[in-house]
């Protein structure tokens, strides 16, 4: 066992931590009140490296382990959770998938664009389908050398920014195993049928876009099919194991900054004759913080390593994000509490992320279908 | 970064669950039954390695590394948690400051028989007027001499009247309060040592709480534990290690109380179905499981740092504060999940709620931990 950091990863880490502060922390209030991505910062991201920080070095990435970049996650939701949230689309479930199911020539052809300029994707829920995935309704109907794709998805982070989509559709009708007729597609922006639909108003991650995309004839050659036919919906779930990892990291950095603004907070704040971070009724619920996040980070990592390790991760990345959301809808909470009435104007940043954390026990799979998954794990082991 | 154990960390990890399977096991009810102190298991866990188990081989220790203890205490309390408690104390409590703070010859004479299991050992620090408050003790020790006359009265002794070995905290300079505290190793057959009422207690029966009391006990000053008036630093630091201890132990009564939750929820059926496949019991299933998790990711870590050489005691006070509350949760819900069976002695899960609830107590209760890791941040 060893639970520490190589240098190499401590200096990528403290690259994002000093991107964070310098970058980050100045307008992360300004634009999640603008309701706007920070596209400019995006684009400073690709430059050092850290977008694509997943993606291995012979495909032009950092090509840093999971245990990294889960810290480097928490590094930048700490101060900004819409930008962590674009970084652990883009990896986890835009770039890895690719990696692990892509053919050479994919691979290839988009691993180093979203290493470099490109921003990826992903493309799973639908109106009527959201926890229960298998039950998605776009079509993508074969048509000789190519596939033709007709529908709309919902919740698309990233969707008004990405060049490229991985996009789960039905090919073929299994009535009772509805999850083999799924397959994936890589298709880009560009691509004729392709719409930006609404933008969700969203309660929090205002300043990362959340989009419908419709896909009206929109025709693909038959090489945009990752792996084969049918194996669509086992793509996607090991991405969300993955992505999950990544929501893991970002509640656990949401967590991280309330708790550092409601430190501040306490200790400059008197009432009573001295900071209210000497009464014990503060001093215990930051304790009570401090405690819970260090037990959600271990969760992340351990499930981070597994996935490093080569060893099995869907439940310990489940238990991860289960444990680091609602561990951080609790922290959110106190450290709101704290701040008492000051807490709930936008002079202090924590009514931002109280609103940030709420998304973490919904997205990637809701708390409801974390508990199915370690469930059904636990009781078959 | 790297979770996985090493080959002896497997190995001493597996010893241990053998011998709770063993030897606990099929023991634990009725030794909490009957109040029964568990002598011939304690006697075996000596032969295993498991009362001294970090200390130097030098000193008739193991030598094993903190992470291979936490894992032993794990596995020992899954089975009984009252060997779990008598097993942290002798390890933690008594065998750690005696190498750490002891002087050779203390080591020589009161180190090697604890750590081979010969003797065992117990930590007195709480007084009827002293518990959280621990530089409040009463108990006072005098100089004659060479000697020192030590008169008070210890409570809540774990391992009490089965002690051989006492390591005591007393006043020798009461003027200077917590300065003024020293730690003085007393054998139990010296004059003036005896031992009071055994606390009836609601879990860890099998474990022995004695009220201890010094009755004008003459002591050398070559028993004197550290130096003069360093007393309170030599009980902290101590339970800094304790509270590793206390951790694992947590995480042991919750896994043995989940495990039996599965087996039971699998095989109980109402409704036409094993209850295992309700979603209201799965989902309680899935947060025993994560809980259980959370918690030993902490034990291990504040492990790993005191193998490290770093300051721990943050790491091991947020460990013992979220093992022993995911300890009293995981039994309750396991109470839970078995219904009205859950609430009878036969179906186990009512010792493990028993014994789960004097986690959130000793080694300094949650409220102290609070204080401690509340401090830490806030400094």
């Amino acid at each position: 066992m060893d639970l520490t950091y190589s240098d190499e990863e401590k200096m990528i880490i403290e690259l994002a931590r000093e991107f964070a502060e310098k970058e980050l922390r100045p307008i992360a209030h300004e634009i999640d009140v603008e309701k706007r991505v920070p596209i400019e910062v995006l684009r400073k991201m690709q430059e050092v490296g850290l977008l694509g920080l997943m993606i291995p070095e012979e495909y032009d990435g950092a090509g840093v382990s999971t245990a990294c970049y889960v810290q480097v996650i928490e590094e930048l939701a700490r101060v900004c959770a819409a930008v962590a949230i674009v970084l652990s689309v883009h990896n986890s479930v835009g770039a890895y998938p690719i990696l692990r199911f892509g053919s050479d020539e994919q691979r290839k052809n988009y691993l180093p664009k979203l290493a470099s300029d490109w921003i990826g994707a992903f493309c799973l829920s639908e109106a009527a389908s959201g926890s229960d995935a298998s039950a998605l309704e776009l079509r993508a109907r074969k048509d000789g050398d190519s596939y033709v794709l007709d529908g709309a998805k919902l919740w698309v982070t990233n969707g008004s920014i990405a060049n490229l989509y991985l996009v789960l559709a039905k090919t073929a009708d299994i009535p009772d195993r509805p999850h083999r007729g799924i397959s994936a597609f890589l298709v880009e922006r560009d691509t004729p049928g392709i719409t930006v639909g609404k933008l969700e108003d969203k309660m929090g991650l205002r300043a990362s876009d959340t989009a419908e995309i419709h896909f009206q004839d929109c025709r693909v050659p038959a090489s945009a099919l990752v792996g084969e036919e049918g194996i669509g919906f086992k793509i996607a779930m090991q991405a969300l194991d993955n992505g999950r990892i990544g929501v893991g990291s970002q509640a656990v950095g949401i967590a991280q900054g309330a708790l550092e603004e409601a430190v501040a907070y306490a200790k400059e704040r008197v009432a009573f004759g001295r900071p209210i971070a000497d009464h014990q009724a503060v001093q215990f619920m930051i304790a009570d913080m401090e405690t819970e996040i260090s037990a959600a980070r271990s969760l992340v990592r351990r499930a981070a390593w597994r996935k490093d390790a080569g060893l099995s991760h869907g439940k310990e990345a489940a238990m991860a994000k289960l444990y680091a959301s609602e561990m951080s809808h609790r922290v959110v909470h106190r450290a709101l509490q704290i701040h008492g009435g000051a807490g709930y104007t936008k002079e202090y940043a924590i009514e931002r992320y109280y609103r940030d954390q709420r998304v973490t026990e919904i997205y990637e799979g809701t708390s409801e279908m974390q508990r199915i998954v370690i469930g059904r794990a636990v009781l078959s082991e | 970064m790297d979770f996985s154990l090493s080959e002896e960390q497997q190995m001493i990890r597996d010893t241990a669950r053998e011998f709770a399977e063993k030897e606990l096991v099929p023991n634990a009810p009725h030794w909490d039954q009957n109040r029964e102190f568990p002598v011939e298991a304690v006697k075996k866990l000596g032969e295993l390695g498991f009362l001294g188990m970090m200390v130097s081989p030098d000193w008739d220790g193991s030598g094993m590394d903190s992470i291979s203890y936490a894992l032993a205490i794990e596995e020992i309390s899954r089975g009984c948690a009252s060997t779990g408690v008598i097993m942290s104390v002798n390890n933690s409590l008594v065998c750690d400051p005696l190498e750490r703070f002891g002087t050779d010859y203390q080591r020589e004479t009161f180190l090697k028989p604890l750590a081979s299991g010969a003797k065992l050992g117990s930590y007195c620090l709480t007084e009827p007027m002293a518990g959280s408050d621990a530089g409040a003790t009463k108990t006072t020790a005098v100089k004659d001499g060479d000697d020192w006359i030590v008169n008070g009265v210890k409570i809540f002794v774990t391992n009490g009247a089965y002690a051989d070995t006492f390591v005591v905290y007393a006043s020798s300079d009461p003027a200077a309060k917590t300065r003024g505290i020293s730690a003085f190793i007393i054998e139990k057959e010296r004059d003036g040592v005896s031992v009071g009422t055994r606390e009836k207690t609601l879990g860890i029966r099998a474990s022995c709480t004695s009220e201890i009391i010094f009755d004008n006990v003459r002591v050398p000053d070559a028993n004197r534990l550290g130096d003069l008036g360093k007393g309170f630093k030599v009980a902290m630091i101590t339970l800094n290690g304790g509270r590793i201890g206390i951790a694992a132990q947590a995480v042991g009564i919750a896994q043995a109380a989940f495990e039996r939750s599965i087996e039971y929820t699998k095989t109980r059926h109402q409704f036409d179905q094993p209850i295992a496949e309700f979603q209201a019991v799965q989902f309680k299933i899935a947060d025993m499981a994560t809980k259980i998790d959370a918690a030993r990711l902490l034990t291990l870590e504040a492990a790993h740092q005191k193998d490290l050489g770093q300051d721990y005691s943050m790491a091991a006070a947020k460990a013992k504060l979220l093992a022993s509350r995911v300890a009293v949760e995981v039994t309750d819900d396991a109470i839970q999940v078995h219904g009205g069976y859950g609430y009878v002695e036969e179906y186990h899960v009512e010792r493990h709620f028993r014994d789960a609830k004097i986690t959130e107590l000793y080694e300094g209760t949650s409220e102290i931990q609070r204080i401690v890791i509340g401090r830490g941040v806030t400094k």
